[in-house]
Formats: structure tokens, sequence, C-alpha cells
């Protein structure tokens, strides 16, 4: 009995109560033991019962002492721990293949996964598959850093669990940003991207990018040695990938020797996202002649690239990104403002987050090769666009298909209800639905910006906000309307710096000669509008995008309350349209895409720009456009679903996957049945007018 | 990170639950003080109350309350120690690391200059599984060696089934894929908290090294040499990699740092690179010379290592001979039917590349029955330190008891592995020739086991006749092993070669097999190139051993094993394992001999006269806990965390040649060893 009692005073000790107390307590103990025995010398009749009782109460007692506040934590913490322990060890202990019996159970058998459909067809491994991960979701670690990042060395600083960022926010922001003049590493930093299938397999715990499409093409028989992820820094424009890291000489080499070592058999090329422009850029890098190109010759493609299976491709760039550049904020973030207005622009911990994300994002490069590309030619003018007559709401549309069909052509801009898409962005949502003859604008290209500011050091954090004065500002405001063409100025206005630097590495224009000796500089290569695809006839170019979900395509701003501090430019969240079926919601107008990446962007180079022989595709590359439709997974335990049609959710789809495993067996385009359409993006195509 | 959260979160929670409780609490002494006055008086008075009392409070304060209380303190106690600690260490003055070598190295202005390919020995790799049978389900692409090691102790059998290779072919078994991982992580840490090469990689980084100029050459380490290349295209990948960091460094050749028997895989890619295309890579005889600085062997297994007879012979080596010596029952009975060693034995045997680590060059490297290089070798290091100035007459004494042996003390290492402890001292006169007479394959009897290993095959007849023939030399071992474990060899002999080879003119020799034996290859014509030699000594090597007989009656299928009784007067002698200088794994002759002797200078194996040095690093145990594994450890796999072994690399990786390093530093007898081995050069 003492012993526990003591194991019991021991832990507190330090803690709280004095050892004087204990001391007590045992002499207590003690007089009490004395007494008991006492007690069982009195002689008595139930004796024995008597001298069980006083032992037990004085252990009682004592028992009864020890159970003070700290016992009663350690026994709650100690409660909670067995508890947590026991669910640990029987989820451990649990079958693996439990949850799917589960989900079987409630939902009757699931399909197979396409790889094992596949492989029951007798799919087997042909070409090597190339993995060009799009911007964001690839990891990137730490190699060198400051003293803040101690103990940090090759842990990932993006992807994985982004556990830094919560315990040091400042430093971690400080690290993933570049050099604000030379877009490279700041000095003492290096951050470089993980290698290896684990860049981009899972981008955090559970968060699927490639691992499905992995885990698919494993089951007919791919491995390391077939399967390369073209894992490169994100961050970075393409074009410094190669100087700072020799990304795409990696990339040829390995190409290469997967060629060479399977047998003479073409690789299969699957990018994603933003690895779209990389991989076009890395196209025309190889063929170019050594100093600034791979000297690979202008056969190279044709020699060792089978298929590109662009996934999500913003070939045309995305409008979410020019949201992204001028306020740091997409839909997400607006809506968040919307719901909890001081949360973002209090200084609630003195965090400033969005003005923190700015100043990081704006020293990436890669963010500029995204800005819409094509000008007003492609992304429509202030009163029209390609997209017009578009429905937003779903049913509504399949309803009334061929009424608003015969309703919306060209030249109807009095109906009430025509979004006018190419005003990308407009001050007031009644300036976006303005007739353009009444828009009474003020060019801002010449004003002054002014060099003051009231309060400049008003918080540590810089961006070029600052540099723009009041005049500037209300000069920007004043312009109402930007259309993709006149956004390119504005940014160029807001951000000079930014831009100058991104200026050299991306271009964003139309070509009108090809031939012209300036298109073989770098800063054209990620541009399909001024590059011609490689000489490589038996190559196949499949664009394959997920449709059916409302994507960001222009957006309502308005000033910020104190532009002194802030962002002066944000979201209009309040702008809505008003009506049922609107495209306009939270202060962004959206269409048709895949929730990043408009149908526009992704699909019209396959259908109209490419298709057949054209000056950009003079060797008549064949090409075909594969949309899948989205559907919202069934239940809970579908988890992103197996028909998702979302920009990254797609890479889970298992009709993509199959088409990917088909064609990474040696089917052609063709044989996956040429084109799947399900939007209007052949409509939307022919409304384009470029030279071809 | 994640308990001290979890405890910030109890500080939350804990008073909350805790003031109801200590309500109670507060109850309950009171009661008792009031009980306290009676009791002394008259006991039955208080007896009522002491009844009401007990009814409450059983409630409250039962068993499972005290078992919750006690887990309770531990947790916090534990939380309170690792909160504290994660406070403290960066703090307190006594407990700040070293500075590392890197950093002052940068100070220093070192920069990376030549890009640094790393490739790994055995075992250190990671494994991962790219196809399974259905017990494997949801391991795709976890590690199954390497890593955490959960699933062996989950589904132990179903492990071995997958890490086990074809024992026909040594490749995969159908519907089986496990591959070794790619990238640095495939042996930056074997298990977590155990470095392998992740402090090389982090000092490497501090003077400028990343992923471009840093590879890590991982391969299937199961495999034979030559089959990684026809199944994964590995020295395909090696040699492109190489090619590729050479030019998109500037044209910087690459420096070599491969460990254990790594080295023996480059030795075979270098030959291999060289060869034309069908069964080399057509790379041309001044490959080497254009693209490879230097090769820093880290402990080398050039000549092989007397481990591997162990764990080929009876699936044991030292550290599992201890453990039966101490725990009897464990391993002999079969305990869950697990029957341990028979599967480790099964899985091990599958393995080819276990083969390329037997001893090469026989007795005449290795010694015979009477002699050894090593011999004279002191064992204790105390006692060694002591005779340190009458060794040199000690040698001379050695050297004329070759002649006579009647020096009783003299370790016979040439016996690497011998049958009683008597076999392994006695002079070799009294032994009977060796004769193996054709195994008869009639079977002992039914194996009881599931486990099939080739011993079952054996008669005891054949058993109790290798058992008679006592003693086997570096060569006869080879006999031996062809006699128990003839698929085995037989499969491996095509891949590996161990001899010493006559006339390396011979157009034979263009066979792979022979590639990874240094004694049978010469080396490439790159007479800019440095080899270095670089291992750990000073610590006590398995060199050979003393076997018995399994009892026969037990149900067992494997009839040998270490004699763990066998100590001998001198501490050479240790649980039937005999010990020699080395580094824990690789015996110092066989990681320094061809940097002392076979290839220094000009010799019939290094016709170009490439150079060589040889670094050794003397053993110091670490001296406090904090250092984890010792920052001047010599031990095979420890060596990679030591100072002045990682200045050494990164001085060479920024430019620094041989002699600029100090040459030699030799600390063992390397040099009179090799000095006594007889081979032509």
């Amino acid at each position: 009995m003492i012993r526990r009692r003591k194991a019991g005073a021991e832990p507190k000790k330090p803690l709280t109560s004095s050892p004087l107390q204990s001391e007590s307590d045992e002499n207590k103990d003690q007089k009490k033991n004395f007494e008991a025995e006492n007690g069982k010398l009195n002689v008595n009749e139930n004796e024995n019962e008597n001298s069980k009782n006083l032992n037990w109460k004085s252990s009682t007692k004592s028992r009864g002492r020890s159970w003070n506040c700290l016992d009663s934590c350690c026994w709650f913490v100690g409660y909670i721990c067995s508890i947590w322990w026991f669910l640990l060890f029987s989820y451990n202990a649990m079958p693996a293949s439990f949850p799917q019996y589960v989900t079987e159970a409630i939902t009757g058998p699931l399909p197979d996964p396409p790889g094992v459909k596949l492989a029951k067809e007798g799919l087997k491994a042909k070409h090597p598959v190339v993995f060009v991960p799009g911007i964001v979701t690839g990891g990137l670690e730490l190699w060198e850093g400051h003293h803040c990042a101690e103990g940090l060395f090759r842990k990932r600083l993006w992807g994985g669990t982004f556990g830094e960022i919560y315990k040091r926010p400042l430093c971690w922001a400080e690290h993933m940003s570049l050099d604000n003049e030379t877009g490279l590493d700041p000095p003492g930093i290096r951050i470089r991207p993980v290698s290896g299938l684990v860049a981009a397999d899972y981008f955090a715990p559970g968060y699927f990018v490639w691992a499905v499409l992995i885990a698919n093409l494993a089951r007919i028989g791919y491995e390391e040695k077939n399967m390369y992820m073209a894992a490169y820094d994100w961050r970075i424009s393409f074009q410094n990938t190669e100087v700072r890291d020799q990304t795409l000489s990696t990339i040829k080499s390995n190409i290469e020797l997967m060629v060479a070592t399977s047998g003479g058999k073409k690789v299969v090329v699957i990018p994603h996202s933003m690895g779209v422009l990389y991989f076009l850029h890395f196209m025309k890098w190889v063929e170019a002649p050594a100093p600034m190109g791979g000297g690979g010759g202008s056969d190279w493609c044709a020699e060792h690239i089978k298929a590109v299976m662009n996934i999500g491709g913003p070939f045309l760039g995305v409008p979410k990104s020019v949201a992204g550049l001028l306020s740091a904020e997409a839909r997400d973030i607006a809506v968040a403002r919307g719901m909890a207005p001081g949360f973002l622009d209090m200084d609630v911990f003195g965090l400033q987050t969005l003005q923190h994300v700015m100043r990081m994002t704006r020293t990436w490069d890669s963010t500029m090769s995204m800005i819409p590309k094509g000008g007003d030619t492609i992304w429509g003018g202030l009163d029209w666009s390609p997209e017009e007559g578009y429905e937003c709401s779903p049913k509504k549309q399949n309803n009334n298909n061929s009424e608003t069909g015969g309703q919306n052509g060209f030249g109807n801009l009095g109906n009430a209800t025509q979004v006018h898409y190419g005003r990308m962005i407009s001050f007031g949502k009644g300036v976006a639905e303005l007739h353009s003859s009444k828009l009474e604008r003020v060019d801002f290209r010449g004003a002054m910006k002014g060099n003051h500011l009231a309060n400049t050091t008003c918080h540590d954090v810089w961006n070029e906000y600052h540099d723009m004065g009041v005049e500037g500002v209300k000069a920007v405001a004043d312009f109402k309307v930007y259309t993709a063409g006149s956004v390119l100025d504005l940014l160029h206005f807001v951000a000079p710096k930014m831009m100058k630097r991104g200026g050299a590495h991306f271009s964003y224009g139309i070509a009108d000669d090809l031939d012209d000796e300036k298109y073989e500089h770098y800063k054209y290569w990620s541009n399909p509008l001024e590059t011609k695809l490689p000489n490589a006839p038996d190559m196949e170019i499949l664009s394959m995008y997920g449709v059916g979900i409302p994507t960001e395509r222009a957006y309502v701003y308005e000033f910020s309350p104190t532009p002194e501090c802030f962002t002066p430019f944000r979201i209009d969240t309040s702008a809505e349209a008003g009506y049922e079926g609107t495209c306009l919601k939270g202060g962004v107008f959206s269409v048709d895409g895949d929730e990043t990446v408009p149908t526009l962007s992704a699909g019209f180079m396959s259908a109209k720009g490419w298709r057949g022989k054209t000056r950009f595709n003079p060797s008549g590359i064949r090409t075909y456009i594969r949309e899948y439709n989205h559907a919202p997974p069934a239940n809970l335990l579908e988890g992103r679903g197996t028909q998702s049609g979302a920009h990254v959710d797609i890479m889970g789809n298992f009709a993509l996957i199959e088409d990917i495993l088909r064609v990474a067996a040696g089917a052609t385009g063709q044989d996956l049945g040429g084109d799947r359409v399900y939007s209007d993006i052949f409509k939307w195509s022919e409304r384009i007018n470029l030279k071809l | 990170m994640a308990s001290i959260l979890r405890f910030r979160k109890l500080c939350i929670l804990v008073p909350v639950k805790c003031s109801p409780v200590s309500y109670e609490s507060h109850d309950a002494p009171e009661a008792g003080k009031k009980e306290d006055s009676p009791i002394s008086a008259v006991e039955q008075v208080s007896e009522k109350p002491q009844v009401k009392k007990n009814k409450r409070q059983p409630k409250q304060w039962r068993c499972i309350d005290k078992y919750c209380r006690m887990i309770g303190y531990i947790c916090t106690t534990w939380w309170l120690i690792l909160f504290s600690f994660n406070c403290l260490t960066a703090n307190l003055p006594g407990l700040k690391v070293p500075e590392p070598p890197g950093a002052r190295l940068r100070r220093e202005g070192l920069t990376a200059l030549h890009p640094v390919v790393l490739v790994p020995g055995i075992v250190t790799g990671g494994l991962e599984l790219w196809e399974g049978k259905p017990c494997s389900e949801g391991l795709f692409r976890k590690r199954l060696w390497g890593g955490n090691f959960a699933e062996i102790f989950k589904r132990p059998l179903c492990l071995l089934e997958h890490l086990s290779l074809d024992n026909e072919t040594g490749l995969d078994p159908p519907g089986i894929r496990v591959r070794a991982v790619a990238g640095l992580v495939a042996a930056d840490y074997f298990a977590p908290g155990y470095f392998v090469w992740a402090n090389l990689i982090e000092n490497l980084a501090k003077i400028g090294y990343e992923g471009k100029n840093m590879f890590m050459a991982a391969y299937d380490w199961r495999l034979s040499f030559q089959n990684t290349e026809i199944r994964d295209q590995t020295l395909s990948r090696l040699k492109s990699q190489i090619e590729l960091m050479y030019l998109t460094n500037g044209r910087k050749k690459v420096v070599v740092v491969p460990h254990s028997m790594g080295v023996i895989y480059f030795l075979h890619f270098l030959k291999w690179v060289e060869a034309p295309p069908p069964m080399g890579g057509g790379g041309g005889p001044d490959w080497c010379n254009k693209h490879v600085k230097a090769i820093m062997n880290i402990g080398p297994a050039f000549l092989g290592v007397p481990k591997a007879v162990g764990s080929l012979l009876s699936a044991e080596s030292k550290d599992v001979a201890f453990l039966r010596a101490m725990a009897p029952g464990l391993f002999s009975s079969k305990t869950l039917g697990l029957q341990t060693l028979e599967h480790a034995m099964r899985v091990g045997r599958t393995w080819d590349s276990v083969i390329s680590l037997l001893p090469k060059g026989g007795e005449t490297i290795w010694g015979n029955l009477d002699w050894s290089p090593e011999e004279g070798h002191v064992c204790d290091s105390l006692k060694k330190r002591q005779l340190q100035a009458s060794a040199s007459d000690d040698k001379g004494n050695n050297s004329d008891s070759r002649r006579a042996f009647h020096v009783k003390e003299l370790t016979k290492y040439g016996r690497i592995v011998s049958f009683g402890k008597n076999a392994s001292e006695l002079p070799s006169s009294q032994f009977s020739p060796l004769v193996f007479k054709g195994s008869s394959t009639n079977s002992a009897g039914v194996s009881c086991g599931k486990v099939w290993t080739e011993y079952n095959e054996m008669s005891h007849d054949s058993i109790r006749r290798v058992a008679e023939n006592k003693a086997y030399t570096a060569e006869t071992v080879m006999d031996l092993l062809r006699l128990v474990a003839p698929k085995l060899m037989q499969r491996a002999e095509a891949q590996f070669s161990h001899g010493i080879a006559e006339n390396l003119d011979d157009p034979k020799y263009n066979h792979y097999k022979y590639w990874s034996n240094p004694l049978e290859t010469k080396l490439p014509n790159a007479p800019d190139m440095e080899i270095y030699c670089l291992y750990g000594a000073g610590l006590p090597t398995e060199r050979s051993y003393v076997y018995k007989l399994t009892p026969p009656d037990r149900c067992k299928s494997i009839p040998f094993q270490i004699d763990g009784s066998a100590d001998g007067s001198n501490s050479c002698l240790k649980g039937g394992v005999y010990f020699g200088d080395g580094d824990e794994s690789v015996p110092v002759l066989s990681g320094g001999f061809m940097c002392a002797k076979g290839w220094r200078g000009r010799t019939r194996f290094n016709p170009s006269g490439i150079a060589t040095y040889i670094r050794e690093y003397h053993h110091k145990a670490p001296r406090s806990l904090l250092e984890g594994r010792g920052l001047e450890s010599g031990s095979h796999v420890a060596i990679m965390g030591n100072v002045a072994f990682i200045e050494d690399v990164l001085r060479v990786a920024a430019g620094a040649s041989g002699a600029g390093l100090g040459g030699d530093k030799v600390y063992s007898d390397i040099m009179r060893m090799s000095e006594r081995i007889d081979i032509r050069l």
C-alpha cells in the first residue's frame, strides 16, 4: 500500500504539493497503521472483519488524499491516451481491405480500376511514360536556408504536410520567395524541386495528384524504369529551370535513355496544367541549337515522342492568374473574405496574410506564363467574346439549348443577360454590364504615379503598390474596363518590375509571321500562338480536360477601403447578378471549364489552332480533343470522385486514366474514338477570327 | 512537435475537466478527517460513515482508474520531458553539436566542383513494391525494405515471400515486382534516425551540392550485378546520369563514392561501361578517364567478407550467434511457428548478390590451414598498445613460427570455417585430406517445417562427412558451399567468380562474371583517375568461425550453427567467432589490400598506373550519448558520419587530389599484411 501511495506522490512533487505535506501524510498513515494493528490486538468477536475494514479504511483514506486535481488530470490524460491507443491499435489491426469491404457492402461492387480492367484485356506496358507536373502541385525542398529554417534540410517546404507554414510562417514565406530582380534564388537560400515520382504523386497526405494514375499504370506493368516524373521548380521561368538546374537537359537525357532502354519505343508525355506550357517550351528548346537550346535537331521530337497527352492545359492562359497577380486572390479567397470580412483584412497576429502571399507569388515568374494570351482576338473585346451566350446554369442550358442557340448570335448586344466575358476586369458591376458606347474611360497609361504615400511604412511588407501612389490607383480605376489586351497594360502599370522580369521570359501576343527571326528567342516558346509545332508528323497531341464546372473568366473589382496599407484592388464579392442561372457570383463571371482553366484555353489549339495543317502546325500533327464531363462523387467513400472533371481531381477520372493507359500501351488517338466533346468548344473556336 | 501540440491542448482541456473531480476529492479528505477522531476512541461508531464512504469511493477509484492514472502520469511526464528537450537542446551550451565539417570547409572557401555519385551497398538501399500477391494489398509503392519495417511484424511471411527472388533465375518470381527506391531517399536513412548517407549528403549540401550534381545510384541489391542491367537497365541509367552530370556541370568529371558492396558494383560498372554493346555499355576504353575523377571506396569489400560465408552456411553471423547463446530457446524452438533462421536463410539464398561478397582470391589472399596474412594480430586493443614496442619482434617470431607450428597463441585465421574449437587450433598435419564424395541426395526424411532449404536434400551422412573434414580455408569453403547449396552456387557462379587470374589477357576474362573481382580484371585505362580506400580500423571484425553440428534429433533443417560456446584463451575467439582488425564487417585485408599492394603503382591489375590511396579511420567510440553513433566512428556504416571521413570526401569533391589530402593514412597493419601475401603483380 505504501509503495503505491509513494508512486502516486512522486510525480507531483516537482509540480505543486510540498514535500512537507506528503511527509505528514506518511506520518498519519503510519499512525493509522499502528492504530489498525492496535485494533487487531484489541480482541473482538469480529476481529478479522474489523481489521480488514480498518486496513481497507486506511488505505482508502490515503487514496482519497492522493485523489486530487493532479491525479484527475492524469486520470483524464491516461483515459484519453488509452482510448487513443486502443483505436490506433484496432485501426492497425484492421485488414487493409476493410474500408473497401464496407463500401461494397453499402454501394454494391465497385467497378474495377481501369488498370485492372485493362490488364485483364491484355494491355501491357509499351511506351515509356513521362509526367510533367503543373504549377503548385510539385514538391519543393530546402537545400540551404537561413537560420530560421534550421532542421529543415531536405524537408519539404511545399507539398507534404505544410506544417512549417503554421510554425514559422514568415520564415517560410521568406524562403519560398525568389529574388525580385533576377527571378532566381535569393542569396543564401536554395529551394529545389523534389525529384522522382514522389515529387508530385501526393500534394498533401491523402490528396493525390499523380498517384492514382501511377498506380494504374503499374497494374499494366509500368515501374520506375519506364515512368519518369519530370519535376521542375515551378516557381521560376521555364528557361531559368535550365539555367539554374539544367532541368530541360535532364528531361532530354532521361527521355533519350528511356527510349534507348525500352528498345526504341517512343515516349508518351503527359503534362498537366502548367506542365503543358512547360513541355511546349521543352519541345522548342530541344530543337534549338546549343547555346540557348538543347541541340537535339529538328527531328528530335519525331524520333522520341509518340504522343503528348495534355491534361487540363492552359494553352492560352487562365484569367485566374490575372486576379492572382493583381490582388493575390482567386475566387476561393474572395469568398472567404465575403464570409469573414475581418479575417483576412485585419492584422490579426500581425500576419497580413494576403500581402505576404502577394509579395511571395509576385517573385514567381512562372505565374506570368499563364496570363491570358492572344489578347482580344482570343478572349474577346469590350462587346464581344467567343463564349457569349453561354448559360451558366447547366439545367437551363439543357432545356433551352435550341432557343439560346438561336437567340444569341453576333451583335445581339442589347440582351440584358448577355455577359461581356471579354471585359476581364471591370471596376463595378454596373460597368461590367454597360454597353460599350456608354463607357467613359480615362486612359491610365500616361497617368502620373504618385511618388509618395500617406504612410509607406505602415507595414513592412513591400509590394509594388506602394510605389504607385493614390493617383496611380485612381487612374487605374478610372479606366473602368480591361480586356485581355489591356489587362497586360494594367499589369505593366501596377507591377512594372515584375512584368519587366516576366516580359523577358514570356510573351502573350499572336505572331503575324512565324518565320520572323525574333521568334527563335526562348520567350516565345511557351506561347502556342507564337511558335510552330515541331516537325513530327507521327506525333499526336491530345487535349484532355474536364468540362461542366463553372470556371472563373472575368472579375468585378472594387477599391480597397484603405489603399495605403492594403492591396488597393480587390474582387467585389457583393456583385451578384440577382437572378437564377447567373454567371456572376461573388464578383466573378464564370464560364464552362474545369474550375481553373476555361474550356476555350484548354481546347482552342486542338480544336482549331492546330487542327489540320496550319501555320502553327506546319507538319500536320494530328490533334484530338477528349472532354470529360464532370460528375460529382456519388458518395463520400468515393473520395474525390472517379468521374470528376475538376482541374486536379480529373487525374483520378477513370475514363481519362483508361485513355492514357491505352495510348501508353500503343493505341492512337483514332483508336480511342477521336474527339469526344461535351462543351461548345467547336462553336466558340469558330467565332475566333485567327489567321491560320 | 505533434506531441507538443497535444500537450498544449491538454493544458487547455485539463483544468476544465479538473474542477468537478477536485471538488469531490476535496470532499474525501474531509470525510476522512471526520472519521479520524472517532476511530481511536470507539471503533464501532466509525463504521457507519465508513460504509457510506466505501460505497461512494469505489465508483470513482477502481482498478481501471488507477491504470488510467498511471498511464496519464507516464504520458504527462513523457510530454514534459519531450517538451523541455525540444525547448532546451538548442539553447544549452553543453549540448551544442560541434560544427559540421561542411560548414567549416565552406568557410575555408570550398565550393561544389565535381558532381558526386553515391553508390549504396547491400542491405542499406530501400526496396519498394510495385506488384504483389493479394497478401500485400495496400503496400503499393511502400517500402518493404528500409523505412520502419512495420510490415515485417504485421505480415512476416508475406513480406519474406515478396523479398525473395526466383530460385532458378535469380530474378523476380512471377507476379511480384519489388524495385529499388530511386533518388537520394533510397539510402539516406536506412530506418528512421539511422542514417546511412544522410550525413554526407547534408555536408555536401553545405558546400553547394544539390539534386543536380549529386546522384544516388540506387540499384536492387538483391540481384547479381549484371542482372540489374538486364532487368532494370540500372547500369545504363548510371552511365547516362554520369554523362549528363558531366555535361551540365561544365565538363567536370564525377567523384564516385561507393560504399560496401557498392564498391564492387561500381567495379563491375567500370568494366561494363567499357565493354562493347551486347554485354556492356559501349562507352569505349577512355570513358572512365573522361568521366571519372576519383573513386572513393568506403569500407570496400574488394576481396569479399568472411561474414558472407557465415550467413550463407547457416544464415547467421556474430550478432545472431550471440543472441542464440543468450536466449537459446528463441531461435531453436519453433515458437510461433516462425522458424526465423530457416526463413531468413531461404530468402537470403535467393539473393545472388550475397555471393559477390564471398572471400575472393582463395588461399593466396586469405591464408591456408596454417598460415594467414593477419597472423600475429593482437585482438585486445589495450594489450596491443602495451605490446606496441615489442610488436616488431613478435612479428619476426611469427614469421619464423610459420615453419615450426608450435606457437600456440597464433590464431589460424586461414581456417575460415572449422568444426569444433579444437579443429581451429590443430596443426594441419593432423587433418585428413579433404574429400567430397558425390553428395548422396537421398533425403534424410520428411522435413518438419514448411520451410524449404537445400539442406533438406542432404543426407545425414553427407552432413556428417562435411563436419569430419574439420577445417575449411577460403578455397575449400567454396567447395563446401557447392556441396550444401548446389543450386545457389550454380546460379551464382554464372554471375561471379572468386579466383585469381593467371593471365589477364585471356579472352575469357571479357565475360561479365569476372568484372566485379579485382583479382580477375584490369582497371580501366584512366591514368588521371584516383582510387581511394577509405575504411575504419580498430574494431574486431569477423574473420573465421567455429561451427558445430546442430543436434540431429532436433527437427531443424539447418544442420550447422556457430558454436557460441567456443571462447578462446586469447581474446580473438569469442562466441565461436575469430576476430581480426577491420570495421566490424569488412576485415582490413579485404578493404585495403588492393590499394596497398594489388593496384599500387603499375601492376598487371592496374596497367595504366592509377594512383591509389589508403585512408584509414581509427575507431573511437562516441564520447557521450549525444554524439549519436559517433563523430569518429570507424564501424562499417557509422563511418559515414565520421568527421574526418566527410572532410576527405568534401575536399576531393571540391577538387583536391589524393596527395592534397596527405596521401596514405594508416593505423592498421595493412601494409605488413599485404607484404606477406604472395601474389604476382
